[in-house]
């Protein structure tokens, strides 16, 4: 079943429980016109099979602590998105704002455009919980800072040349993917190491690009050409000295 | 007036939240009713929790566009009295007028709010401009700090701040925001996180024609008070906001420095970023960061300042506060999110988020 509402003019509050309601009602598909900043949309919900569309520019922390659903954004995202997100997927066709996936702990955020600084922040990984981020465009400063686990792919296919500065500041663990042509010698903060993506590599991102090429209606030729390098940690502790008493 | 002893001093527990910013301006300077503005930051409500809001516009006086304007609020009547005996001695007094207000009955406290359109005494006028403006600085700060209950918030020509301890839609409802036409209108909603809530203390804050609202929190304010003290700028208003007004007077108007080198002193560039740059530029900012070390801003901030020719949005360098600018055809706006300039302009040609310690620079070319 689906169904469509309008957000025009309605606090994030009242908007959020009609989404609730209408779930609880069995609609498995939910269209929102009108979105304008109502903030926590998609927040806590725990259903596997919904599918949320938004049209306008949904407001901070999209999607926290998001457990099953899928949300797709028809235009840009502000900040926040996916704090604390434990499974689902994000699909953004447009740009997203800073602190795209902040905590996040598991499922898939794909944003069409460019993200802005702190993306990936303490991101984290356990067992079978691994969050994705694929990212068409560039990010600015401070991408996946503190992060702990998952993955963030980065295609650079927007006007934006470079990737910011302090790329993997306080890295600790999980994989960042870069195109070779946003990279800067610059560009990376101390905590990490640069490598050039291998096979392997290419096997564990290829099934991530081709969803991204197939939302996005984007070749898979374009999305996957070019090499890929790869950023990891050094250290899994690297303030260990720092907090020794 | 001693800090313990505000009257509406909000018991704070310094719940961390952040403020919301917007301005809208018209390139052209067209004027265009202060309604626009209030949507705006209405939008972003969450941004604030109703202990401060405010809204600065320019060119909103056109029938006294040549008078200097002083907004003011007093605690009570005796202050209003001295302080008018005040401004009679060094000053004509063209108009006079209880700022016009609709009632709004959640409003708790209200000060009395009261304007002024004023002249500088002709024995006086003979000097230039320049001084002119000193003697309005000179003249706000007497009355700031030597005057019991009575703040000068607004003292500009042909603009003025309205602001007051409340939700931004019951401020711009309070000072009938929408009755104003301007052709640049800033507004902000407060969440105070170290400082008080109080009417004063309210964003914008402003200094001649300057207004400045700000999100975020400075640091570095016990130096760049000290810093501004020596010069003649003093702080009375418990907010460390107030610090940027003047630091922007100080380095424009004073120094003339170029709004690009005022965003390198601000929100320097890192040591380390320095180092990295050619030979000529580096020298350059490593004298900017020596010289003017006591007013580099420290701490989170997303700051819209005006003046009655350019608007410009600065965040600190390491953006640790969002601000997100748009253009659509003579305007263009600014905000802490993108959806309170998409609730007035819903199909921007341009959206972009400034580099942070980048400041956007908007002038107003008149035709």
């Amino acid at each position: 079943m689906d169904t469509s509402i309008n957000a025009y003019n309605i606090h994030y509050k009242i908007l959020n429980e009609k989404i609730k309601i209408l779930i609880r009602e069995g609609y498995e598909e939910i269209t929102v016109q009108g979105v304008c900043g109502q903030r926590y949309i998609g927040g806590g919900l725990q259903s596997k099979k919904v599918k949320i569309i938004l049209y306008g520019v949904p407001g901070n922390d999209l999607a926290v602590f998001m457990d099953g659903p899928e949300i797709v954004v028809m235009g840009n995202a502000q900040d926040g998105v996916g704090n604390t997100m434990n499974s689902g997927r994000i699909v953004i066709h447009g740009n997203a704002g800073d602190i795209v996936g902040h905590s996040m702990r598991g499922g898939e955020i794909f944003v069409k455009g460019d993200v802005g600084y702190r993306v990936g922040i303490h991101m984290k990984e356990y067992r079978d919980m691994y969050p994705v981020m694929v990212i068409g465009g560039s990010a600015r400063n401070f991408l996946g800072e503190y992060m702990a686990g998952g993955m963030i792919i980065l295609l650079g296919m927007t006007e934006r040349k470079y990737v910011g500065n302090y790329i993997g500041t306080g890295m600790h663990g999980g994989v960042i993917y870069i195109r070779e042509s946003l990279l800067r010698s610059a560009s990376l903060g101390k905590e990490v190491n640069i490598f050039m993506a291998d096979t392997s590599d290419m096997d564990k991102i290829r099934p991530y690009l081709r969803r991204f090429a197939s939302y996005y209606g984007f070749t898979e030729n374009k999305v996957l050409k070019g090499q890929f390098y790869k950023i990891i940690p050094i250290t899994s502790r690297p303030y260990g000295k720092i907090y020794t008493y | 007036m001693e800090y313990q002893q505000l009257k509406f001093f909000e018991k704070n527990n310094r719940i961390p939240g952040g403020c919301g910013v917007a301005g809208i301006v018209n390139v052209k300077g067209n004027l265009f009713s202060g309604e626009n503005i209030i949507t705006s930051i209405c939008t972003m409500n969450e941004r604030g929790n109703g202990l401060g809001a405010g809204y600065a516009g320019y060119g909103i006086y056109p029938e006294f566009k040549d008078n200097w304007c002083f907004h003011i609020m007093y605690d009570d009547i005796r202050a209003k009295e001295i302080v008018e005996d005040f401004l009679e001695d060094g000053f004509d007094i063209v108009n006079e007028e209880p700022i016009p207000v609709h009632r709004v009955k959640t409003l708790q406290y209200i000060p009395l709010l009261y304007r002024y359109f004023i002249d500088i005494k002709r024995d006086k006028n003979s000097q230039e401009l320049y001084d002119q403006q000193e003697y309005i600085l000179s003249t706000i700060m007497k009355i700031n700090k030597n005057f019991d209950g009575a703040y000068v918030f607004s003292s500009g020509k042909n603009m003025g701040i309205f602001k007051g301890v409340g939700e931004p839609e019951e401020i711009g409802d309070f000072y009938r925001i929408s009755d104003y036409k301007g052709y640049i209108w800033t507004a902000h909603n407060r969440f105070p996180t170290n400082t008080v809530g109080w009417w004063g203390g309210a964003h914008p804050f402003g200094i001649l024609d300057w207004s400045v609202v700000h999100n975020g929190e400075i640091s570095s304010y016990g130096i760049n008070r000290r810093y501004l003290e020596n010069a003649g700028y003093y702080c009375t208003l418990f907010t460390d906001t107030e610090v940027i007004t003047y630091l922007f007077d100080l380095l424009y108007r004073r120094h003339q420095l170029d709004f690009n080198i005022i965003g390198n002193i601000l929100s320097s560039p890192f040591w380390e970023m320095i180092d990295r740059e050619e030979k000529e530029k580096m020298e350059f900012l490593k004298a900017l960061r020596i010289i003017y070390a006591p007013a580099l801003l420290n701490g989170p901030f997303a700051i819209i300042v005006a003046n009655s020719d350019t608007v410009i949005g600065l965040n600190d360098r390491i953006k640790l506060r969002p601000l997100v600018s748009a253009e659509r055809g003579d305007f263009v706006y600014l905000a802490s999110e993108e959806s309170a300039i998409r609730c007035v302009c819903k199909l921007p040609e341009n959206v972009w988020m400034p580099e942070a310690g980048e400041p956007v620079v908007v002038q107003i070319k008149r035709v």
